[in-house]
């Protein structure tokens, strides 16, 4: 069974109604192939109309859309010879982060991305994508690892944010986050992100700051979630719910096509229609082309050449008035 | 992240406390003579708590007497997202500008500190809980850029609930922004000192307040990367005595020292004196 959310419930009825007809023409002698392709015209058209129109609150729904690719199934639809390196050398290995080297297209890379879980038993040993203090020093490591052997780095976001844990706060979660943000400014090899889901604030730029950042069609990515916003607004008005969480992610801007307005990313990868889930390989064939496009525009740059630029494009970040000279 | 209370005030006090003449300490709850806190450096007599004090009064405190000189004054916020709740974002700004009469939660600036020439970095609580958005990341990023061109040390005191969320990505971006600056400095030997005064948390801790090359807590600050309730509802649990507390972050490693208020002029200068 395929999960559908809420605003696809137009296009599961037309579906469902679609595998009837087509169990029912298997058993009978009545010809209703037209019937069937008349309605699989409908749901297509359906599909084009809907997902032409999301709205920020179902962008962000579909964002984390419980089947939508994560970090290793991309590693796995674009990558050889992946060998996954675990832990911070420090406390523990963080399951909510992953990373090692793979080869794309003959070179060898650096990947390092949050990881999500599916099903119950593997979302919580992902820790629902999480990180802790470990997670952020083990992707510093592994960079770090990459610069040393001149190799570039690729980083998927995809998280609600890091987590809100008692040992997180004990064993330093603001100082990993300062740490990562700081040192990724200074990698002397090229980095480029993509967010893949959600770009959950601070957790997920701690993976985030590199000389390209992309965000493929559908995804969000947020100073804080649209129900946080919404909790700060509203939450003196009593409980809040989808339409409170709409008009908080409707202020936010946190769109892959408000943040390419904006100048904050490079540019959007599509996702095929009906979102990322319906066809990963297409997605993952995007991806692919772009992180290759990136690499060659970025491995002819001297290493002071490099971060100078990403300093200088960090440093345009910002939307400020002058008065005056 | 920063917040608006949303409490409501309550009708009902047991005890009425004049307005402006006493207050109530936070920490341990006596009702104080107001003139007493502001002779103690607005410390508790009682418990040591150190008040919030304005971005104002701290320059009063670390800077020579009329050497401060204020840098990147003529920064203002744009409204990028149109942001509106009760009121629209530059509504909002221009209420915590009467409120707090500050430009903006943060005033860089060049002083001297005992003699000795710095840059400083002065966040305020009272303009929008401290919050983050483009011209606090903008003037932090421009102070940690004059230190470097001047070689002179700097020194930040953070009190922000975090990212501004009228900013949205904006102010995210500004953590990776501050966070380049400061590893400029760290690139050439400039000697970066960070106090954490009462809150420091968000964006702002997970970032230029969590990277000083010697870091210092006021003492009880509140201290974090996430809020205690936010950590509270996650976890289901209750949280340890102290926790986020200056002495907390002590105890784990976190920071290099608590120093109070009436030592934190003496112990910075010190501090630049043996790092020179
Ligand atoms: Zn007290």
């Amino acid at each position: 069974m395929r999960y559908y959310l809420e605003f696809e419930k137009p296009i599961e009825e037309l579906e469902i109604k679609i595998e009837e007809l087509k169990r029912l023409s298997d058993r009978k002698e009545i010809d209703i192939t037209s019937e069937i392709k008349k309605l699989e015209k409908k749901a297509k058209e359906l599909r084009s109309e809907i997902f032409s129109n999301l709205s920020p609150w179902q962008k962000t729904t579909l964002a984390r859309h419980p089947e939508r690719p994560y970090t290793l199934d991309y590693i796995t639809l674009i990558t050889e010879d992946f060998i996954e390196l675990h832990g911070d050398r420090r406390f523990a290995d963080d399951p909510a982060i992953i990373g090692g080297f793979a080869r794309i297209n003959d070179k060898t890379l650096m990947i390092i991305g949050h990881q999500k879980g599916r099903g119950t038993k593997e979302r919580i040993y992902r820790n629902f994508g999480q990180p802790q203090p470990e997670g952020y020093r083990k992707a510093l490591r592994l960079m770090r690892l990459a610069e040393r052997f001149k190799k570039p780095i690729v980083t998927f976001i995809d998280t609600p944010g890091a987590y809100p844990g008692i040992g997180a706060e004990e064993r330093g979660q603001s100082e990993a986050i300062a740490t990562n943000l700081m040192e990724m400014s200074r990698i002397k090899t090229p980095i480029i992100s993509i967010v893949i889901g959600e770009g959950g604030s601070g957790g997920a730029l701690a993976l985030g700051v590199s000389d390209r950042v992309f965000m493929v069609e559908h995804s969000v990515y947020s100073v804080i979630s649209p129900e946080g916003c919404a909790a700060i607004l509203w939450r003196k008005d009593g409980d809040l719910g989808a339409e409170e969480f709409a008009k908080a992610a409707d202020a936010l801007k946190l769109t892959a096509q408000d943040l390419l307005r904006f100048k904050v990313i490079d540019d959007i990868i599509p996702e095929p229609l009906g979102g990322a889930h319906r066809d990963s390989a297409a997605v993952a064939k995007n991806i692919a082309d772009v992180v290759i496009k990136s690499i060659e525009d970025l491995s002819s740059k001297s290493a002071g050449k490099l971060i100078e630029d990403r300093y200088k494009r960090l440093r345009k970040m910002g939307s400020l008035e002058f008065a005056g000279t | 992240m920063w917040f608006k209370k949303t409490k409501e005030p309550k009708v009902q006090k047991k005890v009425k406390i004049p307005e402006g003449l006493w207050v109530k300490c936070d920490n341990c709850k006596e009702i104080i003579y107001k003139k007493e806190i502001d002779k103690n450096l607005k410390v508790c007599p009682k418990c040591n708590y150190h008040f919030r004090i304005s971005a104002k009064e701290r320059i009063k405190l670390l800077a020579d007497e009329g050497t401060f000189i204020e840098l990147d004054s003529d920064i203002s916020s744009s409204d990028p997202l149109k942001f509106k709740d009760s009121l629209t974002y530059p509504e909002r700004i221009k209420e915590n500008q009467k409120k707090s009469g500050m430009q903006e939660a943060v005033i860089s600036g060049e002083a001297l500190l005992s003699g000795t020439p710095v840059i400083f970095v002065i966040m305020d609580f009272s303009f929008m809980g401290g919050s983050m958005g483009s011209v606090v990341g903008e003037k932090i990023a421009r102070a940690a850029e004059t230190a470097l061109e001047k070689k002179l040390p700097m020194i930040s005191v953070a009190s922000s609930g975090g990212a501004r969320m009228q900013e949205g990505i904006f102010s995210l971006m500004q953590m990776a922004k501050v966070s380049a600056a400061i590893g400029r400095l760290k690139d050439n030997g400039v000697p970066f000192i960070s106090v954490l005064a009462d809150p420091t948390f968000g964006g702002v801790a997970a970032s230029f307040a969590m990277l000083g090359d010697v870091i210092i807590a006021e003492p009880r600050s509140l201290i974090g990367f996430a809020g205690p309730r936010v950590i509270e509802q996650t976890m289901k649990q209750q949280l340890p005595d102290n926790f986020q507390r200056a002495e907390f972050l002590l105890e784990h490693g976190l920071i290099d020292t608590v120093v109070s208020r009436e030592n934190m002029k003496e112990t910075l200068a010190k501090l630049i004196r043996l790092l020179a």
